[in-house]
Formats: structure tokens, sequence, C-alpha cells
């Protein structure tokens, strides 16, 4: 089998640009998916059932249905009625970040819960607000127990990025598509597209694992 | 200072505590015996709202802590509690636990509360622990910085909840000698626990808890010594 270096060298500028909104999709969906979360978290938390229902069915709605539908949905039928046309790095983000909204809010609800009950009722004893006890004591707790599994969720919304190739947003695996479609290769842009997701996931894997250790030394 | 009318608490079809009646006069110690399960814990919960009322009044000096307009964080920082799992902060140093509710509450200068909790943890003996981490203390010095994270609120009384129980038996007279101290400077205290010495030397009054009733009261000699009630003879008998 040859393998065409040539080809890939070709493309490398369009790769080059695919990765780097990639990466963009990907933060955006990490800062947007997080702030979300965290508010979704708590409403469902909240201990009023009546209110934390519509944050309970939006867990429910993003979790339990496919990525790829809820892409297609957004691009095709949320956006364009605020926009006035389709705009697929929009439509990527806002997808992923409410998608990953979902799974960050369980995260969140299930770090706030495993502190020990009387955390809460120390700093309450003390005289400090529902609040101020989220904030000074049983927050600060809990974000160490979800680095781990946010962590992951953060790299399963780099390689779901890959999904907005499906509405033409220009990221890696949409140019791969488009290598495939103009050489009729298949290992050159896929081999080549798994290896960039590779040192994307990698790499943040090594700063979430120092990330961790920093935090469990202190 | 503290006066309790009717107090009734259920959880679900449980009823934990019926009907108690109780008055705490300034500077009073007053200590709670009786079997486990038998409310006491819950009666002192319910004193600073950590468990809701079901039925009757606490008053906290004159305050309603049942009435809905009441400002329970505010009353709550006049009432110190401490727990039987200590409940530190683990993410915090020991200084920095003493200081949050008075910088917080309070909002005094990060100075000024790192001077008072400084005061207050040399009261307890361990000013040179001040930046370590409560993991790294033994049981009887973590309950100790609780006794003196409640303090650095300035509260009018405290509450004790089974502070020894869960201490190694060598580390039970640290803590107990911080209490003594405390009852001695004039503290209104209530204090739960199974420490019948305890009782008899610091007491003022005894209450005797059984079923979710007083059962019986009176000052500590005349309890241990002279028991009224059969459940009373039958429990102190079995501890004493």
């Amino acid at each position: 089998m040859d393998f065409r270096w040539d080809l890939i060298v070709e493309y490398a500028p369009f790769f080059a640009k695919g990765t780097l909104l990639t990466i963009g999709l990907s933060i955006a969906g990490i800062v947007i998916g997080t702030f979300l979360g965290l508010l979704i978290g708590l409403g469902k938390l909240m201990r009023n059932k009546l209110l934390a229902l519509p944050f309970n069915w939006y867990i429910n709605f993003f979790r339990g249905t496919p990525l790829m539908v809820q892409i297609l949905l957004i691009h095709f039928a949320v956006v364009p009625p605020f926009l006035g046309t389709t705009n697929a790095i929009v439509a990527a983000i806002v997808a992923l970040s409410l998608n990953s909204a979902a799974y960050i809010a369980e995260i969140f609800r299930a770090g706030i819960q495993s502190i020990d009950r009387g955390q809460m009722e120390a700093a309450r004893s003390l005289g400090m607000t529902h609040v101020q006890a989220m904030k000074f004591v049983i927050l600060p707790q809990a974000f160490k127990r979800m680095i781990p599994p946010l962590g992951n969720e953060f790299i399963v919304l780099i390689k779901d990025s890959s999904l907005a190739a499906l509405i033409a947003a220009p990221e890696l695996m949409y140019w791969g598509r488009a290598m495939q479609g103009q050489y009729y290769r298949a290992w050159e842009p896929y081999l080549t597209a798994a290896v960039i997701y590779l040192v994307l996931t990698l790499s943040l894997n090594f700063l979430l694992t120092r990330l961790e250790r920093r935090m469990a030394t202190e | 200072m503290i006066k309790v009318e009717n107090l009734k608490k259920s959880f679900g079809l449980n009823e934990v505590l019926k009907d108690i009646n109780v008055t705490v006069k300034p500077q009073e110690v007053v200590v709670v015996i009786g079997p486990s399960g038998s409310g006491k814990s819950t009666f002192l919960r319910c004193i600073n709202m950590l468990e809701s009322i079901t039925g009757g009044h606490v008053y906290i000096e004159g305050i309603d802590l049942t009435d809905k307009k009441t400002d329970i964080n505010k009353v709550r920082t006049e009432v110190g509690m401490v727990f039987q799992q200590f409940n530190l902060f683990p993410h915090k140093k020991v200084i920095e636990n003493v200081m949050l509710a008075p910088m917080k509450v309070r909002k005094i200068s990060a100075e000024e509360a790192r001077a008072k909790g400084l005061a207050l943890l040399r009261k307890v003996g361990l000013e040179e622990k001040a930046e370590a981490y409560p993991d790294s203390l033994s049981g009887g010095q973590k309950q100790r910085v609780a006794i003196a994270r409640a303090l650095a609120m300035e509260p009018n009384i405290m509450l004790f909840d089974e502070p020894t129980s869960a201490l190694d038996p060598e580390m039970v007279g640290e803590v107990l000698e911080v209490m003594k101290q405390l009852a001695k400077e004039g503290m209104t205290m209530v204090v739960v626990t199974h420490e019948m010495g305890f009782a008899k030397e610091v007491g003022d009054r005894v209450l005797f808890m059984d079923g979710g009733l007083i059962v019986e009261e009176n000052i500590p000699s005349e309890l241990f010594d002279h028991p009224k009630e059969a459940r009373t003879k039958a429990f102190l008998s079995k501890v004493l």
C-alpha cells in the first residue's frame, strides 16, 4: 500500500485551520458548558421539586437524545429565526455547550452531594447563609472532586466537536472529509485527523493530571 | 436566655420530641443525658434550627425562632455549636477555619480576624497549629479547634453535641478541660454528653431524657445520687 504523504502536505494548511476551529469549538463548549452546567446542577439540587423539574428535564433531554440530532435541530431549526440565516459555527457552539452542560450539571450535582452534610451544618451554625456556605465551604471542596470527571467530559467534548462536520462547520473532521472527497483516499485524511485529535486529548489530559496533582498537595 | 416551650419534632411519622419544656438562665451549664435515640441531639439541634421545628416554640434571648420573620442566620451568630464529628473545613488551615465566619458574617478585616483567631487558638492551647491543616491534627486537637471556631463569633450561648464521643479515651480530658474553662468564664452552655463526671462537676443542672421527653431534671448531686424516676435509675445503673 502506498501512503501519499504529499497529499497530507498539500492539505496541511486546511488541517491547521480545521484544528484551530476544533480547539475554538471545544474551548467555547467547555467554558459555556461549565457555566451553564453549574447553574443547571444547582437548579436540580433545589429543594422545591417543582422548581427543580425544568432543570431535571433539561438534563434528561440533552443526555437522552443523540448529539447528532441536537446539532441538526439547532442548526436548521433553532438558530435561523435568531440570525435570519444558518450559521454552522454558531450552531456547533450552541449545541456543544448545551449538550455538555447537561453532563457537567450532573458532575456538579454529584460533587456537591458527595460533601459531608456536617460541613453545611457547621457553616450554617456559624451564621453563614446558604449561599455563603456553598461558596466558601461546599464548592471549594466539591471542585477538587469534580476535576477527574470534568476532565473526562472535556475530552469527550473535543471528540464530539467532530460532529460539527455534519453541518459543514469547517473544523478538523470537515477537512478530512473534504480531502477524501477530492482524492478518494481514506487512510491519509482520517489517520491525520485521528493523530491530531489524539494530540489534543492527550495534551488536555496532561494539563488536567498536573492540575489534579497540584490541588492534591494543597 | 433559652426558653423552650412545648417543643415537638417529628421525622415523618416518627415523633422524636414529644413535649419539651426547658428554660436555661444566663451563665447556666445544662447537661443533657439519656440513652441513644432519646432525642437529646435532636433537642439540641432544634435550639439553633439545624432541625426544623414541628410544633411549639424556641426563644433565644426573647426571639422566637419559629416566627417566620426571624432572621435565623442572625440568631445563629449568637449560638455557637460544637459537633460530635468536629466538622472542621478540611480545605482550610486551622487559623482560616477560625477566621472564616467572623470575616464573612461579621465582616471584620482579615488582620482583626487573624489576631482574634490566634488569641482563641492560644486559649485552647493550639496556637502553634495555626498554619496546619485539620487532617494533620488528632481528634482532641480538632475538637479544640472547633470550639475556637465557634467562639470566634463571640456567641452568648454554646451548644455541645456529644463533643467527646468520637474521641479516643486519652483525648477526652483535653476537650473537657477547655469546656470547664468556658463554664468558669460564665458561658451559657447546653451540653449533650455521656461524660457523667463532667455532668457532676461542671453542670448546674442535669436533664435526663428518654423517649422524646424530659423524664427528670435536677441539680447533679440530687439526680445522680437520688434519682426519683425508675427510668433514670435504670439508665444510671448502666452507665455509672
